[in-house]
């Protein structure tokens, strides 16, 4: 299907775009960066450097390439969708050979002046894929077993390439956010029943049969699945983390310690303080009413993309912008259940607000993806 | 492919449907996260907010100063010296290893030290200040403070130990402090945080040991902010503690100096009590030890050095036991006085009923001998305590009995231990009928009440208790020693007693023959009278054996003791206070293995009491005109061990 079969009756032209732009998702999008301008100033004691000016600095350029992106009709993303896909694949083959490491994880190529993380494209790049290609596929194929292994491939393959990297956080992103769009695009409920029913009943029987003589894992394996599951059992690894992160929130209490005033971020007590693990000295510093507020603006341009997805008779436009809402979520719940001590500690950053020029570029040209479909609009 | 219209609004409201579903999902899990919140930030807000602080404060004790210890005059025996450590960070040395080497160009560093504290610094947190060299003197000081720019890091710290400046003289005294040990922690019930802190010095002996609560003080607290490394950012309060009390005690330290000269090369007990009050006004001990040794801790060597490790056990002199208050001797004839007293108070003998001695008394068929072997003749009460006759007391020790000779031993103050915050303080033995039922499973003998009759036998007594039975016949009261004048500034009890109820007659019979012992000159301590009439002195010598004389040594004649092996020679004893019409101190010498009591330790207790009462050096007009000579020859050899002590702080102030 070509842009000429769309049945447009109006569709703004040159500079016009950008009132059309969905301009309350712009609006939030620069609330929550402000919010992280605040802490990683608060994180760096009082100080711009070394944090504040160079995540600006990469919000300004996001800004300007998100509404590039929305100023490009939404079917030449379309087009691009399988070379993104391929263009991805290849550097995330090629991290493998001549990725740079970092922490025991090879995730990055240099590129000189930054580094390029390959896993991060790969998250856009697959729900452009996937969108592309449930556009393409007529209704009534949908659910087909032949059919619905070519996304799972789609989706296997850059999985198993990140996590191989290793990085738990981003393989997480990629599977759930492409199930996500198989699941938009109607691939029926036996499916996933059967895919959470397989799962459950894997984990129901990898954990009855320990201690008996037909145990599915190693004695070991068993209780690093223990401390990955409940870190509080290892009270000076992932544990003392979590510990004075769940400290930091609490004692943040109804409003807060002040800004700056945060005594378990200013004394180190708490890792990562500037990526993964901001979201506690937000807590710690602004209280309840700044969190749950953070969570609002979050809530917020979800809601605001599902608004334009459903509005959005553009089949490709719809499952994009609906992927990049799920992905986006996906970021800040599991981030926040992370900190929270609701999900174990997997290493994904908290949207928009953690300090790291790739996750920032990226989650705006996902934005600017977003921005192109609602402009694009079939009106 | 070309779709219909039909298709794309099923699919697009299938989307939509699903849409709504998965974006509804998501808000159901948002508000998973936010009551999480709820309950992490408003439900628990009070209790991680407590683990907060925890997390960030840190109470750290502030040490207080160790009270200071004076002498009667207000010289200083125990203070507190100022020292400087030398502590080097790595964090500001950078490189560390040229820092230190650049240190140890200037200032000689142990190599012991040097490598341990090398050790450290790699091992420890790159804030935490490591112990370079301890002790450093102030010119090495001056030298790193000039150089500081060239040495990053290092910093001069001023700390604080205790510092005894009489040295050897008052260890058996004062005692000594010293880090306190795993051994300590387990000994004492003792809940004073200040014993958490590594190596805080308590008192491990005497006075600083047994006055530990009142010098030791209590503890101040600063409460700091820390980071998650432990590093000190800031404090946040702090509560000075309470330094220990001062304490004054009754030494002369000046007379304590002279004692310890006067004992040196024997080893010997000397102690000086005031009567009037029971003040202790010297208690030297000899062979003694430096107390500063033990401070920082002492070395293996030293220490197997004063524990005599290398010597035959027979040869040891004890130099860290304080012979005054721990040991005990048999008092041998020093103890005449008391079956006397024992004999005269309860009517069994006249003073001047005379008994025959004819140098033995055969007790049923046991032979008893007198020390003179021709036997003294007939002895009154004066002449048998003036020659020290043997065969005297054991007839007036059989009429009396042992339990009445005890009970006057008792009321004399043998075989008490007297209260004095000394450590390991004697009771000695002061025997009687039921002591030996009890200790030994025996009958008490007759022969068993000859043998305490002059001092031997089961008789055991330390110098302290010798010098109270001094004092209290001196006084006819129960004067008891006191070694503590002050504490805080607080007047300690006095060591004045009530009458012992003696027949005041009875007791001038005695000190009129302990007169004799020493002036008259058939006394056995003739030679070692005062002649200075002011200052005359009453005695009784003491030599007590250690050793059984069998009959056949008898036989062919007692060996001399110059020519026993030093362990097996008699001890001399002497008792004395002076002066004889007014007296004012009574003094008790014993010298191990000295010999005869005449010979040995009398001179001594000459030489102190006169110390004492002169407060000074006495002039040798106090001395017979025929010792002059030689006392002037032992003042010339002693001067060279005899510090110019300058009285400090008045009695009133402390």
């Amino acid at each position: 299907m070509s842009y000429l079969e769309y049945q447009v009756k109006y569709v703004p032209s040159g500079f016009r775009k950008l009132m059309y732009l969905n301009w309350p998702v712009v609006f939030l999008i620069t609330a929550v960066s402000g919010f992280g301008f605040l802490m990683l100033y608060s994180v760096a004691g009082g100080s711009m450097d070394p944090w504040v000016t160079a995540q600006s600095q990469r919000f300004g350029l996001g800004m300007a390439v998100m509404m590039i992106m929305a100023l490009i009709p939404i079917w030449f993303w379309r087009n691009m969708a399988v070379v993104a896909y391929v263009v991805a694949l290849l550097l995330l083959v090629a991290v493998e050979f001549v990725g740079v490491e970092r922490n025991g994880s090879q995730r990055w190529i240099d590129l000189g002046p930054m580094d390029l993380q390959p896993s991060e494209l790969m998250k856009i790049a697959l729900i452009m894929l996937l969108a592309a290609y449930y556009d393409w596929l007529p209704l009534k194929k949908v659910s087909r077993p032949l059919w619905i292994i070519i996304p799972l491939l789609f989706i296997a393959a850059p999985a198993y390439l990140v996590l191989s990297q290793p990085d738990l956080g981003t393989t997480i992103l990629l599977v759930t956010g492409g199930g996500a769009i198989m699941f938009l695009a109607g691939v029926h409920w036996a499916y996933f029943a059967t895919v959470i029913a397989g799962g459950v009943g894997l984990v129901t029987a990898v954990f009855q049969t320990r201690g008996t003589p037909w145990q599915i894992l190693q004695d070991y394996q068993y209780r690093r699945i223990d401390t990955f599951l409940d870190p509080t059992q290892d009270p000076l690894g992932a544990g003392y983390h979590i510990t004075q992160a769940k400290i930091a929130l609490g004692s943040g209490g109804w409003t807060g310690r002040g800004y700056m005033q945060g005594t378990q971020s200013r004394l180190n007590f708490l890792p990562e303080k500037h990526t993964d693990f901001i979201f506690t000295t937000l807590a710690e510093e602004f209280g309840f009413v700044g969190a749950f507020g953070l969570l609002v603006l979050y809530a917020l341009i979800i809601i605001f993309c599902v608004m334009s997805a459903i509005t959005n008779k553009d089949r490709f436009a719809s499952l994009v912008t609906m992927g990049v809402a799920v992905t986006f979520f996906l970021f800040f719940a599991v981030n926040m259940a992370m900190v929270m001590g609701l999900a174990p500690v997997v290493g994904v950053p908290l949207p928009l607000v953690s300090y790291g020029g790739s996750a920032m570029l990226v989650l705006m040209v996902a934005f600017g993806l977003v921005q192109s479909a609602h402009v694009h609009k079939p009106r | 492919m070309k779709r219909g219209p039909k298709e794309t609004a099923e699919s697009a409201r299938r989307l939509s449907r699903r849409a709504v579903l998965l974006g509804t999902a998501q808000l159901g899990l948002v508000g998973v996260l936010g009551a999480r919140m709820a309950t992490l930030q408003v439900d628990q807000a009070d209790e991680f907010r407590m683990l907060a602080e925890e997390n960030r404060i840190n109470i750290g004790l502030i040490p207080p100063a160790r009270g200071l210890i004076y002498d009667i005059n207000g010289v200083v025996l125990a203070d507190n010296e100022q020292h400087y450590t030398i502590t080097m960070t790595r964090e500001g040395a950078g490189d560390v290893d040229e820092v230190l080497a650049r240190l140890n160009r200037l200032i000689a560093i142990d190599p012991e030290q040097l490598e341990k504290a090398r050790e450290e610094l790699k091992a420890r947190s790159a804030f935490v200040p490591v112990t370079v060299a301890e002790r450093v003197s102030w010119e090495d000081i001056s030298r790193v403070t000039v150089n500081a720019p060239a040495l990053p890091g290092v910093v001069a710290e001023l700390g604080r130990s205790r510092h005894y400046p009489q040295g050897t003289d008052m260890a058996h005294v004062v005692g000594y402090v010293g880090p306190v040990s795993d051994f300590d922690l387990s000994r004492i019930d003792d809940q004073d945080p200040l014993l958490q802190i590594p190596r805080f010095q308590i008192g491990k002996t005497m006075v600083e040991n047994n006055l530990e609560r009142d010098l030791r003080g209590s503890a101040g607290t600063k409460r700091v902010e820390v980071n998650a490394a432990g590093r000190v950012m800031r404090e946040l309060d702090r509560v000075e503690g309470t330094p220990g009390a001062d304490v004054q005690l009754t030494v002369d330290a000046r007379l304590q100096n002279y004692i310890q000269a006067r004992l040196s090369g024997e080893s010997a007990a000397a102690i000086v009590m005031d009567v009037t009050n029971g003040d202790l006004k010297g208690i030297g001990s000899a062979p003694t030890y430096d107390p500063n040794v033990f401070v920082q801790g002492i070395s293996v060597a030293l220490w197997d050095e004063l524990n005599e490790r290398d010597i035959d056990a027979k040869l040891h002199r004890r130099p860290l036991a304080a012979k005054t208050v721990q040991g005990t001797y048999p008092p041998g004839s020093t103890f005449k006085m008391v079956t006397a007293l024992a004999a005269l108070e309860d009517g069994q003998v006249t003073a001047d009923e005379t008994i025959r001695c004819v140098g033995h008394s055969d007790v049923f068929d046991v032979r008893f001998h007198c020390w003179k072997r021709s036997g003294h003749g007939n002895m009154d009460l004066n002449n048998s305590l003036k020659q020290s006759c043997d065969v005297y007391y054991y007839d007036i020790a059989q009429r009396v009995g042992i339990d009445k000779i005890a009970a006057m031993g008792r009321k004399l103050g043998l075989g008490e231990r007297h209260d004095l915050p000394m450590s390991a303080v004697r009771s000695g033995i002061m025997p009687d009928k039921v002591w030996k039922q009890e200790t030994r499973g025996e009958e008490w003998r007759v022969g068993d009440t000859v043998n305490a009759s002059i001092g031997q036998g089961y008789v055991a007594t330390s110098p302290l208790q010798l010098a109270v039975m001094t004092a209290r016949i001196a006084t006819g009261k129960a004067v008891k020693p006191r070694l503590v004048k002050s504490i805080g500034g607080v007047e300690q009890p006095s060591g004045e007693g009530e009458s012992l109820g003696l027949n005041e007659n009875n007791l001038r019979r005695i000190r009129r023959a302990m007169f004799d012992v020493v002036n008259n000159n058939r006394g056995t301590a003739y030679r070692s009278r005062i002649a200075e009439e002011r200052f005359k002195m009453a005695g009784k010598t003491g030599t007590s054996q250690v050793r059984r004389i069998t009959a056949e040594e008898r036989e062919r004649g007692v060996t001399r003791n110059e020519d026993l092996p030093w362990n097996r020679r008699d001890h001399a004893l002497y008792v004395a206070f002076a002066p004889m019409d007014n007296p004012k101190y009574a003094v008790a010498v014993v010298v191990e293995h000295g010999g005869g009591g005449s010979t040995a330790a009398a001179p001594i207790a000459r030489d102190v009491l006169l110390q004492a009462l002169y407060e000074g050096t006495p002039p040798l007009e106090a001395y017979p005109s025929a010792m002059r000579g030689r006392i002037a020859e032992q003042q010339r050899r002693l001067s060279a061990m005899i510090r110019d002590i300058q009285p400090g702080r008045t009695a009133d102030q402390a």
